[in-house]
């Protein structure tokens, strides 16, 4: 491809093997430590659900159970499945079993591994092919329907109550949305279990739960067919269970998946090395299930300046990037995020916002990269607002981006009126069909201004990316290399859900889903 | 013939402040603009009843420039409409804030002179509010639009506990660095859930017995001074306040306190 920006791709190969020493790093110590959101994912892919008479959620209760047996380390693959071989009850039936009280896997005689993972695999192998199908089912939908042109027109839903949140879903389709997002209740990324069954309190948003994916996943089918296009559904692939939801994602066709560990880190202080185990595992699952992940590189400019900070954003993209590919993550599926935060007034402003944008496209091509509005400067001026707004969906379209997370002109002021939203898409879809071709035809001035900072931005990204290599990203999230924002490798919330591995363990779940059995 | 006349329904066009309406290109036009969505589908009955809605909301000559449907059975309409209604500005009064302004450096140099020791600040955005913009530009180093924030004041000991904090955790950290000011950020709440939670904190301090010897203010997008103090608290600031705003009353308030001792 030619560099519309005269990017040196000899330094962009640079970024490249210095991320891929960082990401390494952080494999090797994810390698050999699973968490209770692990083990929880794996109770769940196993097939147990359901709550207990207090509400809480069974996988919570098995993996209570193991710890305090000190058993979590073998994993819960082979504790279950060995008392599957011992009890002939299935996986549901021995967590009721352990729910009230009757059994007891500390009690237990265990075979050897091989037995127990020989036994496992055939019931491994379904419920792999169960996310499988889901995969085939939306690639067959996709095929019939179709979907939007990008960059996919993203918009959120947050009233708290998932059936509301389906009134105004299918609304926001029946106006041209591709991708509804159900943004998440307040607090939830800091629960350590996932909440059960329909919803209908939240805090300026709605619990993720199973069956409330599954509702809205129904409607948006529902609404593809009227419409005729495949409608994307995300949700929050974020906080302290993380893998447990890309497992009920999966389960119930998830498509987007927000899924970054430094955000957890940096933004809800979630503790580095819990959350880093727990992004790995969600990560396999939602590579292996065709979702598409997003990535919380744009919310370092929320925080920290647009115009001094850019450079952190590219260069956690990066490190994402290699953090994605190593959980087998294609490239057509990292929704790398950034935002147009820059201070509206700052001279040329808009000239930098789209240096910085064009460049994230050339750097990391195939990735459908995820755009977000601006939020910072948004000011209660909801006229300039929506300038603001139509300046952010010129950037997009001309700089061909992924996914278009819609500016709302009442930003900073409430969660979006149903009209704020039938605006915000009106606006670009106006913008989008109107400049349609616009990247195509214009080139930009050699050595101008849009060249100076694309180069410049490379070039800070790599002075910092080596010393993050240096450091290691724990030892350099402790010093605060992003948003300005430092975390202790043994603060934050969630640590102590992490166990060293034992000799028996293993994760069948994860080693056919990274194995490839789909690809 | 006065049915000729230009003039022939000439509203009062002076400025009179005991009566003003709105402006829209005349003096006492009376002209507002106005958005909103009902829960109907589009055509005729749709614009009839945002016309009269119109009526009801005290405004005549009312007129729907434009109507979409924007989903099944939602309408979206831009109206314009004169309004009835007078205000007499004149007698309006609002407390405000009275107090001397000063810059960082003046601040910095009042403490020196009048307070000679460090100040102490926790700042948070408490309860579900997620948002740290509206904290981080009173209390970050960089601050907000050129006004350094409260961490780049010689004088100040600032912690920032950012989003989602507690009432009770903000209380607890107070008392552990022995806070002179608690700040307290709200941006975007749902369903003025914020109110509430302002509230409670104000019972947490009293509870405390700290409500009297610690400064508490309120800041964010939809406070005004007028609704920080009605809830308990000693200031509060809306849009377009920076940290010299907020450190100018702290001291002077600190001051006063020591005096009182």
């Amino acid at each position: 491809m030619k560099s519309k920006l005269d990017l040196d791709f000899r330094k962009v190969e640079r970024a490249r093997k210095l991320a891929v020493n960082i990401a390494d790093g952080v494999q090797n110590f994810v390698a050999g430590r699973t968490t209770v959101s692990v083990e929880r994912a794996v109770c769940r892919l196993m097939g147990i659900d359901g709550v207990d008479s207090y509400g809480v959620p069974l996988p919570n209760i098995v993996v209570e159970h193991l710890a305090s047996r000190n058993l979590l380390q073998e994993g819960a693959s082979y504790c279950i499945a060995n008392a599957m071989m011992k009890t002939g009850l299935s996986p549901q039936r021995i967590a009721e079993e352990i729910s009230a009280g009757r059994l007891d896997l500390l009690s237990m005689n265990y075979s050897g591994e091989e037995e127990v993972y020989g036994f496992l695999e055939p019931f491994a192998q379904r419920a792999i092919e169960k996310i499988r199908d889901r995969r085939f089912e939306r690639e067959a939908l996709i095929e019939r329907l179709g979907e939007g042109p990008r960059p996919y027109l993203y918009v959120i839903v947050a009233t708290g109550n998932i059936y509301e949140d389906v009134v105004q879903a299918r609304a926001a389709v029946s106006q041209g949305a591709d991708i509804v997002a159900v943004i998440r209740s307040t607090g939830q990324s800091l629960l350590d279990y996932v909440p059960y069954g329909p919803t209908t309190e939240g805090f300026g948003g709605t619990y993720a739960t199973q069956e409330n994916f599954r509702i809205m996943r129904t409607a948006l089918d529902e609404m593809g067919e009227k419409v005729g296009k495949y409608i994307r559904l995300c949700n929050y692939c974020s906080g302290l269970c993380m893998p447990e939801i890309a497992a009920m994602g999966a389960m119930e066709r998830l498509d987007v998946m927000l899924n970054d560990a430094l955000y957890g880190i940096l933004f809800r202080d979630i503790n580095m090395q819990r959350t880093l185990i727990d992004q790995f595992f969600s990560r396999v699952i939602n590579g292996f299930a065709g979702v598409i992940i997003n990535t919380g590189e744009d919310n370092y400019l929320t925080t920290a300046d647009a115009y001094q900070e850019a450079h952190t954003v590219l260069a956690s993209q990066f490190i994402n990037e290699r953090l994605a590919l190593i959980a087998g993550i294609p490239e057509e599926q990292m929704g790398l995020g950034h935002a147009f935060e820059m201070d509206p007034d700052i001279e040329n402003g808009f000239l930098y916002e789209l240096a910085q944008a064009q460049m994230s496209r050339e750097i990391f091509p195939k990735a459908p990269l995820k755009y977000m509005p601006p939020t910072k400067f948004m000011t209660g001026n909801i006229f300039k607002g929506y300038v603001q707004d139509a300046l952010f969906n010129v950037v997009s379209i001309w700089t061909n981006q992924g996914i278009q997370l819609l500016g709302m002109l009442t930003e900073a002021i409430h969660t979006p009126f149903m009209g704020d939203r039938y605006l915000a898409i009106e606006n670009a879809k106006y913008i989008f069909n109107n400049m349609r071709a616009l990247g195509d035809e214009v080139v930009f001035k050699k050595d101008g201004i849009i060249h100076a900072r694309a180069n410049q931005v490379l070039d800070q990204a790599i002075e910092l990316l080596t010393e993050i290599e240096e450091d290691g990203l724990f030892r350099a999230l402790e010093r605060g290399v992003f948003a300005g924002v430092r975390r202790p490798v043994e603060g934050g919330k969630g640590l102590s859900g992490v166990v060293l591995k034992g000799e028996r363990y293993r994760n069948p779940f994860l080693e056919k889903m990274l194995g490839g059995s789909y690809r | 013939m006065s049915g000729y006349s230009l003039e022939s329904k000439k509203p009062d066009r002076a400025l009179d402040l005991t009566r003003i309406r709105p402006y829209g290109d005349t003096m006492n036009d009376g002209k507002v603009q106005l958005s909103f969505t009902l829960p109907v589908p589009n055509g005729p009955e749709a614009v009839e009843a945002a016309r009269i809605l119109m009526g009801k909301m005290g405004f005549k000559e009312s007129q729907i420039v434009f109507s979409r449907e924007i989903s099944e059975s939602f309408t979206f309409f831009v109206a314009y409409g004169v309004s009835i209604h007078e205000i007499d500005y004149s007698s309006i009064k609002v407390p405000k804030l009275s107090l001397e302004k000063m810059s960082m450096e003046e601040i910095d140099r009042f403490i020196d002179e009048r307070i000679r020791r460090k100040v102490v600040v926790v700042g948070a955005s408490t309860g579900t509010d997620a948002h740290t913009v509206g904290i981080d530009a009173i209390m970050n180093m960089k601050g907000f639009a050129g006004h350094y924030g409260l961490e780049r004041y010689r004088n100040f000991t600032t912690y920032n506990m950012g989003s989602q904090v507690p009432n009770e955790e903000l209380v607890a950290r107070a008392i552990e660095v022995g806070a002179d000011a608690i700040l307290v950020s709200q941006t975007v709440t749902a369903k003025n859930v914020h109110l509430k939670n302002m509230a409670d904190l104000v019972e947490l301090l009293e509870a405390e017995n700290l409500r009297k010897k610690i400064i508490l203010i309120a800041g964010g997008a939809r406070i005004t001074h007028e609704l920080a103090k009605e809830l308990g608290y000693d200031a509060g600031f809306g849009p377009g306040s920076f940290a010299e705003d907020v450190a100018s009353f702290i001291v002077q308030k600190l001051e006063t306190m020591i005096g009182n001792l």
